[in-house]
């Protein structure tokens, strides 16, 4: 809350044209747009590419940001929207959309053995993260950005409904198909 | 294996993860939990799948990050400062915009025109670029002439003004009125702000 008021301050400077208060708004979101970009892109320098590029529009944008409203809804709202177009721009996916309502299923990922998965004391492991990752690449992109926001940022599902503007009861659905897909996908983690 | 249960209970178990369920049916999927190890399994399952899911995500980009960000930024300050100027003196920029265009129409009006004109149907005379008003002649109202001289033998029953060109004397012509005479552009302007003054304050005495 604290923060919230302090970044209101900072887009006043911003507006005014003191370029220098942007960096503390970059500062403070970079990790979770970057996270969000990633978790959907599944790509360490995709996803910095465009969270970069979101920062920039942001702020070339910035007079058209209504100060009431919360910067986060905006700003990930312009983070997603980049990150979707990338993904829609991308060759044809082969394995991304490949497996879409059957969560079960041959797919690429599920054909590696569960017990070549690393031990559980393990889970902060590069490896184990890739894993995840793999998984959650595995899931339709309209799901990932879903679940991006709501477990990077643990945003309400009203705020996950203004951010990519669909319905609440979208939201609401493509969460709970996205948690059974990653319950069967990382079940033997 | 798929009990009856699964759909209701599963949904159940959603509502609860995403923080919007009632206490009523919080009871609900507490009991069922309780005595079935299929759903207890589920939701055992789906929290692990968040939590895996989260402890990932302490994801950091890399430390250039925000320096790379500011140095793509725009260079927009002086157009930002021409615009927070404007929007601070809106006055001086109405006046400004006023000059600008009022100058610049004049000037153009002055360029353009090297033609004699004077009003038509005045019974009016004009010999080389010499308008004249002969004798006997009374012109009602004001007499403007452009870019030639004007003699008077007759009347004018009003003021005169002559632009670009001189007043030719004639000891019997007989003017009611002033006489102009515009020959300098900067008189020409002083000309137009005395006549579009008058017509503003003509306007709001109405």
């Amino acid at each position: 809350m604290m923060m919230e008021t302090k970044i209101k301050e900072y887009i006043k400077l911003v507006k005014k044209g003191d370029q220098a208060a942007f960096e503390e708004i970059v500062l403070f979101y970079q990790s979770k747009v970057f996270a969000i970009c990633f978790r959907m892109i599944g790509n360490r320098h995709e996803a910095e590419d465009i969270a970069q590029e979101a920062f920039i529009r942001a702020y070339v944008n910035i007079h058209s940001f209504d100060n009431k409203r919360k910067f986060s809804t905006w700003l990930y709202r312009i983070a997603t929207n980049l990150t979707i177009d990338r993904i829609r721009k991308k060759k044809p996916d082969f394995y991304l959309d490949a497996q879409v309502q059957g969560t079960e299923g041959l797919d690429l990922y599920a054909q590696i053995p569960a017990d070549q998965a690393l031990p559980e004391e393990e889970v902060e492991s590069i490896e184990i993260q890739s894993y995840i990752q793999q998984e959650i690449m595995n899931l339709p992109a309209k799901y990932r950005s879903v679940i991006a926001l709501r477990f990077v940022d643990e945003l309400s599902l009203i705020e996950i409904s203004e951010i990519l503007e669909i319905p609440v009861g979208t939201v609401k659905t493509r969460i709970h198909r996205g948690r059974e897909a990653l319950r069967k996908r990382l079940r033997h983690v | 294996m798929i009990m009856k249960c699964d759909k209701q209970i599963t949904d159940l178990m959603h509502e609860y993860l995403d923080g919007h369920i009632t206490k009523k049916d919080e009871q609900t999927l507490r009991s069922h939990l309780q005595t079935c190890p299929a759903c207890q399994e589920h939701f055992h399952e789906l929290k692990r799948a968040i939590s895996l899911v989260k402890a990932n995500s302490d994801l950091r980009p890399s430390s250039s990050f925000t320096s790379q960000v500011m140095n793509n930024l725009p260079k927009e300050r002086k157009r930002i400062g021409v615009q927070r100027w404007l929007r601070m003196h809106p006055l001086l920029t109405a006046a400004a915009i006023f000059f600008v265009m009022m100058f610049g129409g004049v000037y153009s009006a002055w360029d353009q025109d090297h033609q004699l004109s004077y009003p038509k149907g005045k019974n009016l005379v004009v010999e080389d670029d010499t308008v004249i008003v002969p004798e006997g002649v009374r012109v009602d109202g004001d007499l403007v002439v452009k870019n030639g001289n004007l003699k008077i033998d007759g009347e004018v029953e009003g003021n005169v003004v002559i632009i670009n060109g001189d007043h030719l004397m004639a000891s019997t012509g007989n003017i009611s009125g002033e006489i102009k005479q515009v020959n300098e552009i900067f008189e020409w302007l002083w000309y137009h702000i005395k006549d579009i003054s008058r017509s503003i304050f003509d306007m709001t005495s109405k």
